[in-house]
């Protein structure tokens, strides 16, 4: 068998372009999920019941449901609720997977928030700070160090689902692949190729987290001072 | 002349169970009380009531001359006068010596950042840990660590000073270090109440010393009272066991 991956090659700008797409959703999507993140895991720890129920049932729904789904409902099931008209693509890929993310990241925080010994916000509080001071000043920044490493395996776990959003046609890696897979049928090379890409990225990214991890890990030691 | 600290039927429920069951107590400015008591007795839970680290089932807490058990009562300013000091140290491990110290008077008294590192200092020298300032929790030993927590809880000027078995996490050799750095307090007329099963300490600096069993105040007098002629049998029991 004699492969033809100068057809794929051909397409290398676009190509090129999809994997720009897909690094900013990505990037974008993260992002606003560490935002989201960070106040729903707040929310869901208050001890006001209502706000933490809320945020309950938005993580349990994101995370209980197929992220494929959400991108359908959202792209075309949101619009006909509304009575509207369709949403841009890339708005729609943005949100959904920002919503996404957000519901991970959420437990990320929540963890490492909890993972710090009460004693810490025990002392902050006996100080007189308020709560979202021993919060910011004393519990964040201890648990943002033990998040580093879970927020990367997040956003390596984003890049690679943010391939779904090819099912509203968005034109990222993966949707790149397929239109040149139709061109010339040539599944073998245009997909070993998009996978080799995706690798390329995923590795990228885990070794600068590493380094960060490496960087921003110095002084954690909590665990034997709480 | 006017107490320091009230305590009027204290009781605490952590569910069922009955951890404080009707605490009353005056503490005099300048007073030194030490509270003994076997493990489970509710000192902890005595104290940490005081600030209102737990809130109390019912009764009343007056420091000051103001209810802190009033649902009402501004609990982060009353805090700013009762100083805590834990049997774990609770450092912070992201903070300098020096860090730990400054932070409280940088946020919540609002100092500038230089008077605030500046009255750090001054208690880190008071401390005798000036040299130790720009280092992290982890590299200090216990009994350092505990004089950095006592100079943090100083920074905030309480009127009262509650330490919680301050010395029990201390290798032998440190907890003489620690003892000396309230000693000094005591006789600077700080009003402090001190949960410890120090004797020496107790008889050398306490004015007064309480025994707590199952919640109550069991019996409470001068240390030589106490510790040289108990009255109630439970506190005979207590003391044969730990003299
Ligand atoms: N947050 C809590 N929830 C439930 N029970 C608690 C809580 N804190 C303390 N208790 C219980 O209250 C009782 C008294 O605890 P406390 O820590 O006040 O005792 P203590 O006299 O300080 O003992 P020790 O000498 O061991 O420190 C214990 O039975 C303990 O298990
Ligand atoms: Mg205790």
């Amino acid at each position: 068998m004699q492969f033809q991956f100068e057809k794929v090659f051909q397409y290398w700008p676009m190509i090129l372009r999809g994997v720009q797409v897909t690094i900013q959703l990505t990037v974008v999507a993260v992002a606003i999920g560490t935002v989201i993140g960070l106040v729903t895991s707040l929310l869901r720890l208050s001890r006001f019941k209502p706000a933490s129920l809320l945020a309950r049932c938005y993580v349990d729904f994101i995370r209980g449901t197929p992220l494929m789904v959400q991108i359908l409902l959202f792209y075309y099931g949101l619009p006909q609720l509304l009575g509207i008209k369709a949403f841009d693509r890339y708005f729609s890929g943005v949100v959904t997977l920002s919503i996404n993310s957000g519901a991970y990241v959420s437990e990320i925080f929540r963890a490492g928030i909890q993972s710090i010994h009460h004693g810490q916000m025990e002392a902050a509080r006996s100080l007189g700070m308020t709560y979202f001071q021993a919060m910011r000043y004393v519990i964040l920044p201890q648990a943002f160090k033990r998040c580093i490493p879970p927020l990367g395996n997040e956003f390596i776990a984003m890049l690679k689902d943010s391939s779904l959003v090819s099912i509203i046609s968005l034109q990222e890696l993966m949707m790149t692949g397929r239109i040149i897979e139709g061109h010339y049928y040539r599944p073998f090379e245009t997909y070993i190729v998009v996978a080799l890409l995706y690798l390329f990225m995923t590795t990228t990214i885990s070794q600068l987290v590493s380094y960060l991890e490496r960087v921003f890990g110095k002084g954690d030691h909590s665990k034997e001072t709480a | 002349m006017a107490k320091v600290i009230i305590v009027k039927k204290l009781h605490k429920n952590f569910g069922d169970l009955q951890v404080l069951r009707g605490i009353s107590c005056h503490i005099a400015p300048r007073e030194v009380v030490v509270v003994i008591g076997p493990s489970g007795s509710g000192k902890s839970t005595f104290l940490r009531c005081l600030n209102q680290l737990e809130p109390a089932t019912s009764g009343e807490i007056i420091i000051n001359g103001v209810s802190i058990t009033d649902p009402r009562a501004d609990i982060n300013a009353i805090r700013q006068d009762v100083g805590m000091v834990f049997q774990r140290f609770n450092l912070f491990p992201h903070m300098t010596a020096l860090q730990n110290v400054a932070l409280a008077p940088i946020k919540v008294r609002k100092l500038k950042k230089a008077e605030a590192e500046e009255l750090a200092m001054s208690l880190l020298t008071r401390v005798g840990l000036r040299d130790k300032a720009d280092q992290y929790p982890e590299k200090l030993s216990g009994g350092q660590q505990q004089r950095v927590a006592i100079a943090r809880a100083l920074a905030m000027q309480p009127k009262v000073m509650l330490f919680d078995e301050p010395t029990s996490a201390l290798d032998p050799e440190m907890v003489g270090e620690v003892l000396d750095v309230i000693k000094n307090l005591a006789l600077e007329g700080m009003t402090m109440v001190v949960v410890s099963h120090e004797m020496g300490f107790a008889r050398e600096v306490g004015d007064r010393v309480m025994f707590m069993d199952e919640g109550l105040i069991v019996e409470e007098g001068s240390p030589e009272q106490l510790f040289g002629s108990p009255q109630n049998p439970r506190t005979r029991a207590f003391l044969s066991k730990i003299l």
